[in-house]
């Protein structure tokens, strides 16, 4: 077996997250996101972070526990809870800055930094008021056609750290989803310069075809800097077939946005734990 | 038909949307919202079945499923068509072949809608969902919007964020730009609207059942063009009525949406 070790631990992941870097997360919505990184970046001294995300309570988490100095999103809700609580508070006090782009827009900004160029062209955008919520947003005349046409021209949504979850993986950062959507996890990785993949188990390589089928091998290690083991790691978000959302805890977890008492209640309990104390908690 | 089976507001509302999707043919019908869905659906089981469809997640589905049923055990099984991860969705929306039918927290008489936030962009005093498809949407597709709560808070003179781009904004882009951007149709819980008129401004194109032309006027924050005579929403006919009760929304989500008037 040639395949390298890329083993690593959770505090490893989260340790090499400094302030004012820029953090992909994966997933969407209250989908398949690394919840177990997102929970060890909260209880890690980075601070003034970016976050880019399909956002859901990644986005509200780290909001709430102070991390955040700019979401880029396109929204960010729970799925089952349409408006994320925390974020929502956050932006309506003005405790975060937002790069709030349309959905199509976010994603060519991820492909334009996996393809290392400086942009690519969308007609999305064009008259909305993305534009005006986002003035250093240019045009860009095409080159071909008469009269040419005149499209937004996306920048490149370039990342520090990438954080992703999978359901499985080999040591080597080879990556497998087994729901229904692979997101944009493998986009995340490549506009990414260090790439951490959690799974819900680490499997030889050999065994991979045994899980899913061929397709289902969607983030390759050639993407993949570190890969951790992290089992239930997406909880409370959805991650089937390996488990569904945790209804009753997200709504609990939402619910905390209504006054900081519950908040700190929560915190303490459920986020100021190690993984381990986390996963026993929730049972 | 008896008293007891008379269509209700939201039934009628169901047909209303359906209406938005008659003559799209094969393309992706892509109703968001509960009674959208429901339209949808309709419109697919009924007078447009070409329509291609999604499950609410990944999959293009043939088979007419209904709404609100989640445990895979209570629905009937999916004939999947094709798969339609995100992805593969943002191509069908740039591509072309699509009618979507969002909501709008505003909408203008040009058909501007808001779904981002109330108040400034900076500061929003209500950060809503975000802008999330809208402007994509519009200037790539089809675009009908639905609207539960008419009232001058949501049918507005000025909307405060543009998601959805209206016919000034898309006229202000020039011809070539503007060449996909189309919105046939808006519905409420007290009529349903188009932009047929000389300058594309919102016009009342039937009031529903039991609503009156003034009622409409008074909930609407804007100048409706307005006819000298006004239809009214037809009403679901009988094969309609069961498949909005029996297979499409068995558990009445619709009346959750809107109360019967």
């Amino acid at each position: 077996m040639v395949v390298p070790d890329k083993r690593v631990t959770i505090d490893e992941i989260v340790g090499e997250i400094r302030d004012g870097m820029t953090v992909g997360v994966g997933g969407w919505g209250s989908r398949r996101k690394p919840m177990s990184l997102i929970r060890a970046l909260m209880r890690s001294p980075a601070t003034d972070l970016t976050i880019v995300s399909y956002g859901g309570p990644d986005v509200g988490l780290l909001c709430r526990a102070g991390k955040v100095t700019r979401v880029v999103y396109a929204f960010v809700s729970l799925d089952s809870i349409p408006l994320e609580p925390h974020f929502r508070n956050a932006r309506q006090s003005g405790a975060v800055e937002a790069t709030e782009l349309d959905e199509g827009m976010f994603l060519l900004g991820l492909q334009a930094a996996a393809w290392r160029v400086p942009f690519l062209p969308t007609r999305a955008g064009l008259g909305s008021d993305v534009l005006r919520a986002n003035p250093s947003l240019r045009t860009v005349t095409s080159p071909y056609g008469n009269p040419p046409e005149v499209l937004v021209a996306m920048p490149a949504l370039e990342l520090d750290v990438a954080l992703v979850h999978m359901h499985r993986g080999d040591q080597g950062g080879n990556g497998q989803y087994l729901n229904v959507d692979p997101y944009f996890d493998d986009l995340m990785c490549m506009a990414a310069k260090r790439r951490f993949m959690s799974v819900e188990r680490i499997v030889p390589t050999e065994d991979l075809l045994a899980e899913g089928p061929l397709q289902s091998l969607r983030i390759n290690r050639l993407m993949v800097d570190g890969v951790v083991e992290t089992p239930n790691g997406a909880h409370f978000t959805e991650c089937p077939p390996d488990y569904a959302r945790d209804e009753a805890f997200q709504r609990a977890y939402a619910a905390t946005a209504k006054s900081d008492d519950e908040w700190d209640v929560f915190r303490r309990r459920f986020l100021d734990v190690s993984e381990a104390e986390y996963q026993a908690a929730i049972r | 038909m008896t008293a007891k089976d008379a269509a209700t507001r939201a039934e009628v509302c169901v047909v209303a949307v359906a209406e938005a999707f008659r003559g799209d043919g094969e393309i992706l019908a892509n109703p968001i919202g509960t009674i959208p869905m429901i339209g949808g659906r309709l419109a697919k089981a009924t007078f447009e079945p070409a329509l291609v469809m999604t499950d609410g997640e990944a999959m293009l589905v043939e088979n007419i499923l209904p709404v609100g049923v989640t445990d895979p055990k209570q629905q009937p099984a999916k004939v999947v068509g094709a798969w339609n991860p995100y992805r593969a969705m943002f191509d069908i929306v740039w591509n072309g072949p699509r009618h979507v039918m969002m909501g709008a927290t505003q909408i203008d008489r040009y058909g501007n809608q808001n779904i981002a936030m109330l108040g400034s962009l900076e500061r929003p005093t209500v950060q809503l969902l975000g802008f999330r498809g809208a402007p994509g949407n519009t200037i790539n597709d089809k675009t009908s919007y639905w609207v539960p709560n008419h009232s001058p808070k949501t049918f507005v003179a000025a909307v405060d964020v543009v998601s959805g781009i209206g016919y000034d904004r898309a006229r202000a882009l020039g011809p070539l730009a503007s060449r996909f951007h189309c919105l046939p149709r808006v519905v409420s819980n007290l009529g349903a609207f188009d932009f047929e008129t000389p300058d594309s401004a919102m016009r009342l194109r039937s009031v529903h059942p039991g609503v009156s032309v003034a009622a409409v006027v008074a909930a609407t924050g804007f100048e409706l063009v307005i006819g000298a005579t006004v239809a009214t929403t037809r009403l679901p006919t009988d094969e309609e009525l069961r498949w909005i009760r029996e297979v499409i929304d068995p558990t009445s989500l619709r009346e959750q949406e809107v109360p019967n008037a």
